[in-house]
């Protein structure tokens, strides 16, 4: 069979980390194809909560975060689009005296570690920053850089800037296997079979796919978490708000909607490409709203949503190169909290393919640690 | 503006309520929607993008155009809601203001 | 909010469709609630059937009244009628049926449900021109629904325009309330008989010619048509104060109190669609329609579609289809078999062919032009978030493949319609600018809910007293 098209990297995904490792290894001269089975951004990385986070991670990703959060508040010279990102910070609120301790030790553990971003404040600076908070919150973690995107948009100005440069990006094209021949990759699709010499997972919640494909399989989770927005109110919250004993994400818009997270399952299915909203679920997350900022009782919901995502058990993404073959690099399972990785995991993947290292510390994201020992 | 025709004038009880404050009689069936219009209002609310003045457009539930403040309720449907003795009924002024605030009239823009 | 936790079959809407299924479903015995989001029945075609003051049968005509014998029949059926209540959702239960999500006065539940047969109706279809969002503009359906529920007419200058029978239907109610219209424009292009000629025979045989002669009769005897209507333009400054009309190259501006609109009614497909059911573009009737057997069964199972929210036939058709969607969720019940489906199903098939008999007729002659379906320059497409023509247009350019991405860049059809005002025209804009079918474009994902619910009503559902649930946590390490 004749190729449809060659190029020295192969990425599967068309979300937000294969656009940015296209967009990245571009910046290194280095060309690239995204194969993209639906549209660029059609799952998670186009409908997610956009919350561009340092606050509440896990502590391997805190290096990774800060790293991207650099990356965010110049966004616009990386992908020349602002991306809707604002900075008006994160806050955890703690609800009790119990949220309260086990928060005040996290800041200070991350202290001890050397990080500075997550700081405790008490009641009164808490009220100030979200006056329409409920009085019964006795403080918060706050993480000031932090800030929120537009999902779509960035995801879509990232494949922009990568076209730009040269890439190219085969959408409606799914990869029905890949396999080596003479040191390079060939990736049959329905549109033809690509070649390369370096192979990028970055499939999402369909990645295991190409893991087992490569003989790696992994304990990949498809999940679907729950969005609700309002329609419209008068502006009343700056930072995004983050619960600490039930899940919540919290935000209100530029236009005045509301949007509402914290990672409540739909129901899913995966190569249906379908969800479906659980609506007992989402009547929890709005006793939470409810509870925290009674502004919102007779808040308008006007639509609920849930993106296909990728979980691993241990809630932390698998990143860097495969275990078993040469030439081959994952970027997935990011279990709901990507979107703010993806400008950072982009120049990982490329910095590991043009100089096989990275200075950031992805030992912790290796495919390996879930391989049978 | 609109008129009520004679036989409807007559066929049913007046229903009392009021309008940005002030009194008026609709009659028993009337949607709040048509009680707005035959008040004399065609618009019922100013938009949240731009301000723009909108009235009620379809009358039967899909435009959301008709949507109006109701007993202090921002973003009520007034096509869908028959009116009451007593009811409170004010226009919406740019986005839904909630809580206490919720039905003052800020006056149009 | 008196609503049962569960019953056999739940229909969606008190329209003619909906009130003939529910008889059919509780009269053979089936528990069945019939929920509908006006406070009385009929749908929009037999609207305030039970309340109107028009009381004059004359006036609204023999066709609306046969509404109250649908009403009564559902009076003596058995079935529980829920008025002011939105369905809001339907999703399939464990174990089998679904669960209907209810909105009512400030409470929500939901309800299961073996069969769940949807009859939502139509709407009309969008008509964007200049100045469509002013004050004083309104739909021509919407002038209608006026009189009935209220005996209210517009004072004038009254001006019609557009497209399709119902205008006729309007202008010949109000003359008979002694309401003046001051014109109906007509945007009818010139030699479209020619395109419809094709299935003149099976019109001139249906119910509908006689009908239809008698209306365009009375519409021209109480009021000026201005024919060929090629622009329109709705001009004022915070409301309605004039229309601009072109006939011919021609523009004329005519004072006006009160402009109607219409181009047709296509079906409103938002629940159908965030179900999941399959859809496909219907060229001739330039709008998507579920994907429907003879009974309205979809391809989601257990979930039926009657009546216009199926296809535009009218109110009879909706009727004998609201029948067959009965007969098909009974049998799926296992309360009769297919076969005594099949037979009692004959007569309610008959009457179907009978009145959508001369309907390609009436689809080819009133196609609204595409100067009125895909509008241009700063004409308002998408009326909740106030997007025009040219931004939709500009994106389209871009290279935003369809309506759902064009969602993320403009929020065009992100408020609280829906996308109900401006779903079709954002479709067919997107195709023109691609050059391909509006079928391979598609439509906006609906999501639910499907109708607006509050905060408050959510929170008052039921919930699972453990979530077995895993939640996708941030640990406080």
């Amino acid at each position: 069979m004749t190729a449809l098209a060659s190029a020295e990297v192969i990425i599967v995904g068309g979300g937000l980390h294969g656009c940015s490792a296209a967009l990245h290894l571009a910046r290194a001269g280095v060309g690239a194809i995204v194969v993209e089975k639906n549209y660029v951004g059609r799952h998670a990385s186009g409908v997610n909560a956009g919350g561009v986070r340092t606050l509440a991670r896990h502590d391997a990703e805190i290096p990774l975060a800060l790293a991207a959060l650099e990356l965010w508040h110049r966004i616009g010279d990386l992908v020349d689009d602002d991306c809707g990102f604002e900075c008006h910070g994160q806050l955890r609120v703690a609800e009790n005296d119990g949220e309260a301790a086990s928060l005040r030790e996290r800041a200070a553990r991350l202290r001890a570690l050397g990080y500075a971003h997550e700081r405790w404040i008490e009641r009164d600076e808490l009220f100030a920053r979200v006056p329409a908070l409920s009085r019964h919150c006795v403080g918060a973690l706050v993480a000031e850089r932090d800030g929120a995107a537009l999902p779509y948009r960035t995801t879509w100005a990232f494949r922009r800037k990568a076209e730009a440069l040269g890439q190219r990006f085969f959408e409606g094209t799914r990869v029905h296997g890949v396999g080596r021949a003479d040191g390079a990759w060939n990736v049959e699709t329905s549109a033809g079979r690509l070649t390369g010499r370096v192979l990028v997972n970055c499939a999402g919640a369909w990645a295991n796919a190409v893991c087992t494909q490569l003989g790696e399989p992994v304990p990949l989770e498809p999940i679907a978490p729950m969005m609700l927005v309002t329609l419209r109110m008068p502006h009343f919250l700056d930072p995004v708000v983050l619960g600490t004993g039930r899940p919540l994400s919290f935000k209100q818009t530029q236009e005045g909607t509301v949007l509402i997270g914290g990672g409540r399952r739909a129901k899913v299915e995966c190569d249906a490409e379908t969800t479906e909203l659980d609506f007992r679920e989402l009547a929890l997350s709005a006793q939470t709203v409810r509870d925290l900022f009674p502004v919102m009782r007779e808040a308008t919901i006007h639509r609920g949503w849930a993106g296909i995502e990728a979980r691993m058990p241990d809630d932390i993404p698998v990143i860097g190169p495969s275990a078993v073959t040469p030439d081959a690099f994952h970027a997935f399972g990011f279990s709901a909290h990507g979107f703010a990785l993806g400008p950072i995991v982009g120049r990982i993947t490329a910095d590991l393919i043009t100089r096989g290292a990275t200075e950031l510390p992805i030992a912790p994201f290796a495919i390996g640690r879930f391989l049978p020992a | 503006m609109y008129k009520r025709l004679p036989d409807a004038a007559a066929a049913a009880p007046a229903v009392l309520l009021t309008i940005d404050g002030a009194d008026f009689a609709a009659r028993a069936g009337d949607t709040v929607a048509a009680a707005l219009l035959a008040a004399g209002y065609d618009a019922c609310r100013t938009t949240p993008v731009t301000g723009a003045p909108r009235g009620p457009f379809c009358l039967m539930g899909v435009c959301f155009d008709c949507l109006a403040v109701v007993d202090g309720l921002p973003n009520q449907q007034t096509c869908l809601i028959p009116v009451r003795a007593g009811m409170r009924i004010e226009r919406q002024q740019g986005a839904a203001v909630f809580g206490p605030a919720a039905g003052s009239a800020q006056g149009p823009r | 909010m008196t609503l049962p936790e569960r019953c056999d079959v739940v229909v969606v809407g008190a329209g003619p469709a909906g009130l003939a299924a529910a008889v059919e479903c509780a009269r053979a015995g089936a528990a069945t609630v019939i929920l509908d989001e006006q406070a009385g029945p009929g749908g929009q075609i037999y609207r305030a059937i039970t309340s109107t003051p028009m009381q004059n049968r004359d006036v609204l005509g023999a066709d609306y009244w046969h509404g109250a014998t649908l009403v009564a029949a559902l009076q003596g059926s058995g079935a529980t009628y829920v008025p002011r209540a939105a369905a809001f959702a339907v999703s399939r239960a464990d174990g089998g049926g679904f669960e209907v999500g209810v909105a009512s006065g400030g409470a929500a539940a939901l309800i299961r449900a073996g069969q769940v047969i949807l009859a939502t109706g139509a709407l009309e279809r969008p008509f964007p021109i200049p100045g469509w969002t002013l004050p004083g503009v309104i739909a021509a359906g919407a002038a209608q629904i006026l009189l009935k529920t209220a005996g209210l007419v517009p004072e004038g200058p009254v001006v019609l325009a557009g497209t399709g029978p119902l205008l006729y239907l309007v202008a010949a109610q109000f003359a008979r309330v002694g309401a003046a219209i001051d014109c109906l424009l007509d945007t009818t292009p010139p030699g479209r008989i020619r395109d419809a000629w094709p299935h003149a025979g099976a019109f001139l045989a249906s119910p509908y010619a006689a009908k239809g002669f008698a209306l365009l009769r009375q519409a021209r005897a109480s009021t000026r048509i201005v024919r060929g209507v090629e622009r329109l333009e709705a001009l004022g400054a915070q409301r309605l104060a004039s229309v601009r009309y072109t006939v011919g190259g021609r523009a004329t501006e005519i004072p006006a109190a009160a402009l109607l609109l219409h181009q047709g009614v296509v079906p409103d497909i938002n629940l159908s669609n965030a179900i999941g059911c399959d859809h496909r573009w219907h060229a001739a009737r330039s709008c998507f329609e579920p994907v429907v057997d003879v009974y309205g069964a979809t391809s989601a199972a257990g979930i039926t579609v009657a009546g216009d929210g199926a296809g535009i036939a009218g109110a009879q058709a909706a009727e004998a289809r609201g029948t067959l969607a009965g007969l098909h969720a009974l049998a799926a019940l296992g309360r009769i078999d297919a076969g005594e489906r099949d037979n009692r199903a004959a007569e309610a098939k008959a009457r179907v062919a009978r009145w959508t008999r001369g309907r390609a007729f009436v689809d080819a002659l009133y196609r609204p032009p595409d100067a009125f379906r895909m509008p241009l320059g700063d004409t308002v497409v998408c009326r909740c978030e106030e997007i025009t023509a040219e931004q939709v247009i500009a994106t389209a350019r871009l290279g935003c493949p369809g309506p759902n991405q064009m969602k993320s860049f403009l929020r065009c059809g992100m408020g609280p319609c829906q996308g109900r005002l401006c779903g079709l025209t954002v479709t067919e804009m997107i195709a023109r600018e691609r050059g391909v079918s509006p079928a391979e474009v598609g439509y906006y994902r609906l999501r639910f809910p499907v109708k607006p619910i509050t905060l408050g009503e959510l929170a008052s559902l039921p919930q699972t007293t453990a979530s077995t649930q895993a939640v996708v946590r941030m640990k406080a390490h």
